[in-house]
């Protein structure tokens, strides 16, 4: 944790938090594209739920067609979430290239010319070599294009602070790689790649919700400001707000303890959506089928009888498989860490109570993550009560997914300036306002 | 005189080209215990195109129990046989699908048998088979109505190989792939006959895909032309 502590210490003398000049309306289309990814990671979450991930059996064709021409007739059953996820994940791709572009400037020009130009030669290259890759081959000219045409555009961007570049860098590999994986899910018939799938899916969004943080007025607006590179801190309060929330997070990173909660209970919650995440692709449906009892016990026995017994007794409506000892503790797990995120969460608020106003966007947040895991904590029972009902399963997955982006933007704007002993105190008119007073009583030694 | 003679050898001939070393198994399977409640299927009876093919509610067939507690839907096989199929010159074994459901869900083929999988259902299914052992081939193949049936073959015995629908998941069937002919699926009322069986001792087993997936074993000795019975009772636990 001190480890970490010292990772992020470094922080304020990144770029990254200073970041680049405001623009709204990057800004704002970064938020979209973490909007754009929640939906479709709620799409998959359908997908699964309705156990519809196998329905289209080819890839990057739908059932022979070109991805993008399958015949609304197709549209049913299955075939409507698996379809439907495929083309608002084609949606998602093209906007992340924009927000790639928009976040490297002029610089990006470059680098994006040559990845399209690559792509189209190799989609073209693929298509007349190698007959039968037809499909494969259109579908990377078609990538290949839309990262060209994006090169083209927008060439009189603002030069960027070079950490958001990468950031949007890495959101262009991941999101490329994140289609290449729901693909190859599909056509190797492999349930484990589904579930790195699902969980890259997670640490995907998380990436786009800081980018969107990381390009907010707010937080390049924000109240500490950098001044030397590695004595001093500035830290602005705002008049409107005297116990300021910077002020207050630096107390916080005295202690440590408050961030390493924050910090584990959101490395909890990325547990716990792998734990979810390999449940779903086991494709058992419910390996126990009662809540919040197992099995009528507080702990169901997993011996091979009783496991037999479960599966004689159980009548479900998919092809599901038999469930196994192994699914049965992985729920129970799953029940385990729910127990401890709850119990880090309401100790993050708790902390966050104590520490901060009730006006500080940090107590703000940990009252919203609390909310987001009794909500959390609801669905999951609703979805054993309803017997894993696709809306709700889904729901249960959504609300995972914006818990785990609460949880993650906690932590950032937690342990952005944990050099508290080396700050100087200012208000907007000049030292010795109202805040640093409040920042002064709190770290002054007893007289 | 002549003609008695004629008689005899013909009998005689007859009588040796009968396939005395071949025996028959017949028995019955019965269910101890009260099965679960089946289940309506809803999403079938609330999908637009299939939803219309029923007037009444579908329901999950797992446990076909007859008025005797006969249990349908049980594989009987004999067991520790391999290398004995005549699969490849076997009639090939047809999979409908129809109503929007499997027809039957359970069945059984041998090794290099061909299983024909129809699509009797004016809308598109996806045939998707998932075996678990590692010789047989996991495809996954969309047909559309009105097109050519898909033929499956497996090179490797294996109990309860599923076949799926992703399209309409609630469709799945159970193919249970011997490596030779002795084996037979009861009927509603849970009778069975394995006929052309060699003489020997053997263990026969009874496997339901929920009640007893593990099977249920017997021994038995089949002699020269001799017909035994063997009766299984299947326990819920």
């Amino acid at each position: 944790m001190r480890l970490a502590a010292i990772c992020f210490s470094h922080m304020p003398s990144h770029p990254l938090l200073s970041g680049p000049a405001n623009s709204p309306w990057r800004h704002r289309f970064a938020v979209l594209t973490a909007l754009a990814t929640l939906l479709l990671i709620g799409m998959g979450g359908l997908v699964t739920s309705n156990e519809a991930g196998m329905s289209v059996p080819d890839w990057p064709t739908s059932n022979g067609y070109n991805m993008f021409a399958l015949p609304i007739k197709f549209w049913k059953g299955g075939i409507f979430y698996e379809h439907t996820h495929r083309l608002w994940a084609s949606l998602v791709g093209v906007l992340v290239v924009a927000l790639t572009r928009w976040l490297g400037g002029r610089a990006s020009r470059r680098p994006l010319a040559i990845i399209g130009l690559a792509e189209v030669l190799a989609g073209c290259g693929i298509f007349l070599l190698w007959p039968n890759l037809r499909a494969t081959g259109h579908f990377l000219t078609g990538i290949g294009g839309v990262v060209l045409l994006a090169a083209l555009v927008w060439a009189r961007n603002a030069p960027p602070k070079p950490p958001l570049v990468q950031l949007g860098w890495l959101a262009f590999a991941l999101v490329q790689f994140q289609g290449l994986l729901g693909g190859l899910r599909v056509v190797l018939f492999d349930s484990e790649i589904g579930i790195f799938h699902a969980a890259l899916a997670q640490l995907f969004f998380v990436l786009l919700c800081v980018i969107a943080l990381l390009t907010s007025k707010w937080w390049q607006n924000g109240n500490i400001k950098h001044r030397t590179p590695n004595i001093e801190h500035r830290i602005v309060s705002q008049a409107t707000e005297p116990r300021s929330f910077d002020v207050r997070c630096s107390m916080f990173s005295v202690r440590y303890f408050p961030n390493a909660l924050f910090l584990f209970a959101t490395g909890l919650i990325f547990l716990q959506l792998v734990l979810g995440a390999t449940m779903r692709h086991q494709h058992a449906g419910l390996a126990i089928p009662d809540f919040p009892l197992a099995y009528g016990r507080i702990w169901p026995a997993t011996d091979a009888a009783s496991v037999a017994s479960y599966n004689e007794h159980r009548m479900e409506l998919t092809a599901a498989n038999p469930i196994t000892a192994f699914q049965i503790d992985l729920q129970m797990a799953h029940r385990v860490v729910a127990v401890l995120i709850l119990a880090a969460v309401i100790g993050c608020s708790w902390s966050a109570f104590r520490n901060f106003t009730w006006r500080s966007p940090l107590t703000k947040l940990a009252a919203l993550w609390l909310g987001l895991i009794l909500v959390q904590v609801a669905l999951g029972a609703a979805t054993i009560w309803s017997k894993k009902a696709a809306d709700i399963a889904t729901a249960h997955v959504l609300v995972g997914a914006v818990s785990l982006a609460a949880g993650a933007l906690s932590c950032i704007i937690c342990f952005r300036n944990p050099e508290p002993a080396r700050a100087v105190v200012v208000s907007p008119a000049g030292a010795g306002g109202p805040a640093s007073r409040s920042f002064a009583a709190k770290t002054a030694p007893a007289q | 005189m002549t003609k008695l003679f004629s008689l005899l050898a013909a009998a005689g001939i007859a009588v040796s080209l009968q396939p005395v070393s071949a025996g028959e198994i017949t028995g019955t399977v019965t269910l101890n215990g009260t099965p679960p409640a089946e289940i309506p299927i809803t999403p079938l009876k609330d999908d637009p195109t299939c939803g219309k093919m029923y007037t009444a509610m579908p329901t999950t067939h797992f446990y076909v129990v007859g008025p005797n507690k006969g249990l349908g839907d049980v594989v009987v096989m004999l067991k520790g046989i391999s290398g004995k199929s005549t699969g490849a010159s076997a009639p090939p074994v047809v999979l409908d699908q129809k109503g929007c459901l499997y027809e039957p869900q359970i069945l059984a083929i041998q090794t290099s048998q061909k299983l024909i999988v129809k699509n009797s259902d004016p809308v598109l299914h996806n045939v998707h088979d998932t075996p678990t052992a590692s010789g047989n081939k996991e495809y996954n193949q969309a047909q559309m109505p009105g097109s050519p049936d898909l033929t499956f073959t497996f090179p490797e015995a294996e109990n309860f190989l599923r076949f799926k629908c992703d399209v309409h998941p609630w469709m799945f069937a159970w193919v249970t792939i011997v490596d030779h002919p002795y084996f037979a699926v009861t009927d509603k009322d849970g009778n069975f006959k394995i006929g052309n069986v060699p003489p020997g001792r053997y263990t026969i087993t009874a496997l339901h895909r929920k009640a007893a997936p593990d099977g249920v074993d017997k021994e038995i000795e089949v002699k020269d032309g001799e017909p035994v019975k063997v009766d299984f009772t299947i326990t819920l636990k």
